[in-house]
């Protein structure tokens, strides 16, 4: 169980970072995973003041505010748009409606959970974290930066031509997924995240270039050049061999969705 | 620290401690109708509105809440007997300790999308776990309760 | 049939608009919230000695009460199954122990003004385990000389019957057959042989376990709690204190869900023990993790069966032997897998010339089992439909013809129930009616989708028990109330399901009133008739028939009264809905007599009158699924589930159906999803609803239920049961709709993706 001594509601960004410096401060997301943990709190930094409530959108990216809820991203017509509806099969099964207006965004990239469905997705759009004080970095640098006492205040989505496909397996239907598996292609660029391996989402490029033409068969070498480039190891959910063949037929399904075959 | 919360239409200042949730608060408001299923986020018992949204208030703190209005079943009993009535003549109400979080999901549901299909019903409700009835029934009493609504 | 003014009508529940806007009813809404607040520290070894354990320091936390370990509890041993005295279960229990026997297993009661003042404390205590080997191989425990029980001071009441014997690791044995078997094997031209697996499922009732205590005004303890069981929880309060019965009443409020899990007592001691000793009030509630560690869960089975037939498709033999596991201590156990054999054999009564059912109950370091709905007849029935199925396949047999070829029929002896005669049984409208709603007979068995999905159908039949026999008692008090309607006072337990209400409407029906001229109170020691408590489907079939002979003998009563103030000789009077009346037209209202009984007046209008049955009729259901099936991933989507279920009269349209519903899902979610595994030390990983899965209302497709009726004299208006029958057929309509997607047949739940994927290899 989580004890909190203290509760601040920051009015500067700069506020909740010297905040957060100390080791028994922590800063807030939705709680849902939080309150679960077993930490005793001494002063909770609460964001809300600051910039980090809504989805803006300009020419060149969109600009998601940490405190942004699953449900906020589920209903956002632009972003759903941009991502062919990705973003909303991507969160609509967490658990359900009540929880995903409680979750955020920020809290769940932040945990870099191994089972989440959001760092896999937007690893494969190529997404940035705005964190304070280190500034914007890539969400593949991100995923392996040590835990600091950063202030993540945003996820940036570039606008550039985009074509995502996203798909789970799950043992029940608002179960965290057996396999997690987002194939994009992000200006001209193929990419594929890997989550719930169980452990945290890979990314893996198309970096030979197998899918310089896209057909059944260059699909199918694809989907087994991502098999092979995956780690996946057994929990309760599901035995790492299962997993690791699973890989292929998502990233076959996912892509084949994409391009329409 | 101190809180300014509308609770049930009704304006409660109150000192409390920085960790106590949302719904421990509630229960000790006496609304009684929220429930805790679980310490995991999953069983949706606890749904509440924060702002009209609808929210596990096992996962808010108290804090968050404030400045806020928060609604339980409480305050929603006119709601309650007209749309509950189509639920107990299913049957489907069962052991009943569900019920005040499904139904708080369900108005919210009716609030946002008055004419839902069968599957949209089964995913907005999708976190509202009941182990008794089977789901069926309750489905049934919605579609009736909304074609009474049409009708109205 | 005969027509019912009020029976068979979907009545609301009596209890429905409280419950539907969320009015405080249940045990955390009702008590005195500024009580002791009961925490337990609980065991982080399966098998280990308490060396030492120190709470001093932990009494010092501002706000502790009192901190009880082994050494302060009664040293003397209870069993925490709901059964009738003498238990079949072992008294293995204390309140608390110096070994302890499962991850989890309560060490010390901690007693506190708030949780947070108990949790620290509990932080504070310092526990020394002297670690040992534990059992955990339930095929290896029965004689290992690794022992669960080796106290001297563990007994059975039942060893005749039961043969427990803890210098065994035996909960029990039990052996049961008719017919030359070996013969009857060797005239078979197939035979299926298989082991089966089903695991230890949870209830997972939306309300955890929780117990309010508190002292009354005239000293006794009154334990307020979530319970299907209150005159054997008194009992066993009683044993575990080692206080008379009759300083112990037990009430229950409404309770969110019990499924079997609250026919254990699982929290009560705790509170009662605290309360006892402090006399002050105390509640316990337990977390939704101490609900899934330390509850009461279905027992382990492992069925190994054979099943044998001619080629032309009748079944000759059945041999079944059921291993099943039983955890830390015996609850349930000895009479849990009884029910694996007796609930499932007796389906093919129809050409069966022989059968055996064997069975042993271990113990092993593992959470304890106890009763869920039921009680051994899923494993079983998932063992002997499987294995059917299979046969059908094998011998190229439509499975509904060879079902309808062997199936038990009305009238029949059942040599592997009992030797009880089916009295009434509708197995075969049953499955004629599902036939027909699944269009069973225009469905192929698998149709290919292309998208790498195929679509099947599976079908599995089922029979449960309508009472213990020879054992339940039931009771009813029935009053005449001052404005002519009545009150029935009852001991039998509503959990949801709606009994109050189905014994109210039985009473209507004798009444010939409204069901609204029917109040019911229920389940309290102090004030309800003896009534064993709310299981083995027994309530409608027992308690139904107790409130029907109470009603009977009311009418005698009112009649009496009626006779002496209209002159008139009885016999000439009849009692019509609101009144008597005599032939010349001369009638006295139920009002006028009710206030004639209160004034000089020696003749009783509150009568109690109690059942119990030497026989239990099955209730009957045909199961029939259509599945997706994703051959790639091996996922599976329920799409369509049709359930047939003859449970006799239908005493509440509305009721029945959710009731078959309900079961039908958990079904589902037991073959498809519910799973417990352990860790290395034995700890339950699925110890959150965040890791045990149970159907959401996107897992179960669309179901469609009927009813096809038969009439069972013994019960009350042709009742038998319905509660526990409904969760059977699921597990193995659902197995053999997967043989029909991919060609094998599955022999554990429940069926992960992973599992249906890698079937698919062999």
């Amino acid at each position: 169980m989580i004890t909190i001594k203290n509760y601040v509601s920051v009015d500067t960004v700069e506020e909740a970072y010297d905040l957060n410096k100390k080791r028994n401060n922590q800063v807030l997301g939705g709680m849902c995973w939080l309150k679960m943990m077993n930490k005793d709190v001494n002063t909770a930094i609460d964001l809300s003041k600051l910039n980090v409530k809504s989805i803006d959108e300009d020419e060149t990216c969109f600009r998601i505010g940490a405190y942004v809820t699953l449900r906020e991203l589920e209903m956002s017509t632009s972003f759903n748009e941009y991502t062919n509806g990705g973003m909303k099969k991507a969160v609509e099964h967490i658990v359900g409606v009540q929880f995903r207006n409680c979750a955020t965004i920020g809290g769940s990239i932040w945990g870099r959970f191994g089972f989440s469905d959001l760092l896999t997705f937007f690893l494969s759009l190529d997404a940035k974290v705005e964190l304070y004080p280190t500034g914007i970095v890539s969400l593949k640098e991100f995923r392996d930066m040590k835990v600091n006492n950063d202030i993540l205040l945003s996820v940036i989505v570039d606008k550039k031509p985009l074509k995502v496909a996203y798909q789970t397996i799950r043992n029940q239907s608002t179960d965290f997924p057996v396999l997690a598996c987002a194939c994009s292609n992000v200006d001209g660029k193929y990419n594929t995240a890997i989550g719930a391996r169980p452990g945290k989402a890979m990314l893996v490029e198309d970096d030979n270039n197998i899918l310089a033409e896209v057909n059944e068969e260059t699909i199918k070498a694809y989907s087994e050049y991502v098999m092979n480039r995956v780690d996946t190891i057994s929990d309760s959910r599901a035995s790492g061999e299962y997993r690791k063949r699973m890989v292929k037929v998502l990233v076959s399904r996912c892509m084949k969705e994409m391009e329409g075959i | 620290m101190e809180i300014k919360i509308k609770l049930n239409g009704k304006l409660i200042k109150e000192d409390v401690d920085a960790g106590t949730l949302l719904i421990d608060w509630l229960r000790a408001h006496k609304c009684f109708s929220v429930k805790r299923g679980c310490e995991t986020s999953n069983c949706g018992l606890c749904t509440v509105f924060v702002n009209d949204k609808p929210v596990l208030s096992c996962s808010v703190l108290v804090a968050r809440a404030n400045g806020c209005s928060v609604t339980t079943l409480e305050g929603l009993q006119k709601e309650a007997e007209e749309f509950g009535a189509y639920i107990a003549n299913e049957g489907a109400e069962q052991c009943g300790f569900c019920n005040p979080g499904f139904m708080m999901n369900a108005i919210a549901m009716f609030r946002e999308n008055p004419d839902p299909t069968d599957d949209e019903i089964r995913a907005y409700l999708a976190g509202n776990l009941c182990r008794c009835s089977g789901y069926e029934g309750q489905l049934r009493g919605i579609k009736k309760y909304l074609q009474y609504k049409k009708g109205e | 049939m005969a027509e019912f003014k009020t029976i068979t009508k979907p009545v609301m529940k009596k209890d429905a608009m409280q419950l539907v806007t969320g009015k405080p009813v249940y045990t955390d809404d009702i008590i005195n919230q500024d009580c002791l607040i009961v925490k337990l520290l609980r065991s982080p070894h399966a098998s280990a000695i308490i060396e030492s354990i120190d709470t001093k320091i932990a009494q010092k936390v501002p706000g502790i009460e009192a901190i009880y370990t082994y050494k302060d509890v009664p040293q003397v041993r209870f069993s925490n199954a709901g059964q009738t005295f003498p238990e079949a279960s072992p008294y293995d229990h204390q309140i608390l122990d110096q070994r302890v026997r499962y991850v989890g297993e309560p060490v010390a009661i901690i007693a506190g003004e708030s949780e947070a003042a108990c949790l620290k404390a509990m932080k504070l205590i310092k526990v020394k385990y002297q670690v040992l080997e534990p059992v955990f191989d339930m095929h290896t425990a029965k004689d290992n000389p690794i022992l669960v029980h080796p106290e001297e001071n563990w007994r059975t009441l039942s060893y005749d019957f039961y043969k427990s014997d803890n210098k065994r690791n035996l909960v029990s044995h039990e052996e049961d057959s008719h017919g030359d078997l070996e013969k009857a094997f060797a005239e078979c031209d197939e035979i299926v042989e298989h082991t089966y697996h089903c695991k230890a499922n949870q209830q997972a009732m939306m309300e955890t376990f929780r117990t309010y205590c508190e002292i009354d005004t005239y000293g006794r303890l009154h334990v307020i709690s979530s319970t299907q069981i209150i005159y054997h929880v008194r009992r066993i309060v009683s044993n575990a204190l080692q206080i008379p019965k009759s300083k112990v009443r037990v009430t229950k409020p409404r309770i969110g869900g019990g499924f079997g899990a609250k026919q254990t007592s699982i929290s009560e001691v705790y509170p009662a023990f605290v309360t006892w000793m402090t006399k002050k009030p105390s509640k316990i509630i337990f977390t939704r993790k101490e609900c899934q560690i330390a509850g009461s869960p279905r027992h382990e089975m492992e069925m190994k069966i054979r099943v044998g037939a001619t080629k032309d498709g009748h079944i000759k033999a059945i041999d079944l032997y059921v291993l099943s596991n039983s955890g830390a201590y015996g609850d349930h156990g000895p009479t849990t897998v009884g029910l694996a054999g007796h609930k499932s054999i007796p389906l093919y009564t129809g050409g069966m010339e022989a059968h055996r059912f064997t069975a042993d109950v271990v113990y092993t370091n593992i959470q304890s089992a106890g009763a869920f709905r039921g009680y051994g007849a899923p494993q079983g029935i998932f063992a002997l439909e499987s294995a059917v199925n299979e046969l059908a396949a094998k011998l190229n047999i439509d499975p509904i013809k060879i079902r309808e070829m062997n199936m038990l029929k009305e009238g029949m002896h059942m040599d592997a129930y009992f030797h009880e005669d089916a009295t009434a049984c509708a197995l075969d409208r049953c499955m004629e009616k599902a036939k027909e709603m699944f269009d069973w007979d225009n469905k192929p068995d698998c149709v290919d989708l292309g998208n790498g999905k195929v679509r099947s159908k599976g079908v599995a039949m089922a029979m449960q028990g309508s009472c213990i026999s020879n054992l339940d008692v039931g009771s009813a008090t029935v009053r005449l109330t001052e404005d002519g309607g009545y009150l029935l006072v009852i001991g039998a337990a509503d959990m949801g399901t709606g009994c109050d209400t189905v014994l109210s409407q039985i009473l209507a029906e004798c009444m010939d009133c409204d069901v609204d001229d029917v109040e019911v109170m229920s389940a309290d020691t102090d004030f309800s008739p003896y009534d064993s408590g709310s299981y083995a489907s027994s309530t409608t079939y027992i308690t139904g028939m107790a409130t029907y002979k109470a009603g009977m003998k009311l009418k005698e009563q009112i009649l009496k009264i009626s006779a002496l103030k209209l002159n008139k000789p009885i016999e000439e009077l009849t009692m019509e809905s609101k009144e008597v009346v005599a032939p010349d037209g001369q009638s006295i209202s139920l009002v006028d007599i009710a206030t004639a009984s209160m004034c000089f007046n020696d003749i009783p209008t509150t009568v109690t009158e109690t059942h119990t049955s030497p026989v239990s009729p099955p209730p009957y259901m045909v199961g029939m699924v259509e599945i997706e099936l994703d051959k790639e991933t091996g996922e599976v989507e329920v799409k369509d589930y049709v359930g047939v279920v003859d449970c006799g009269t239908v005493m509440n349209e509305n009721l029945a159906r959710v009731q078959t519903e309900g079961g039908i899902v958990q079904g589902i979610g037991m073959a498809l999803m519910e799973n417990v595994t352990y860790t290395k030390k034995g700890a339950i990983f699925e110890e959150s609803l965040m890791n045990y899965k149970i159907p959401t209302r996107l897992d179960m497709g669309v179901l469609r239920t009927a009813f096809e009726s038969s009439y069972e004299e013994s019960g009350p208006y042709g009742a038998k049961s319905i509660g526990e029958l409904v969760i059977d057929t699921p597990c193995p309509a659902i197995n053999h709709a997967i043989y029909n997607a991919i060609g094998k047949f599955l022999y554990e739940v429940p069926f992960t993706p992973e599992k249906i994927v890698m079937a698919q290899d062999e």
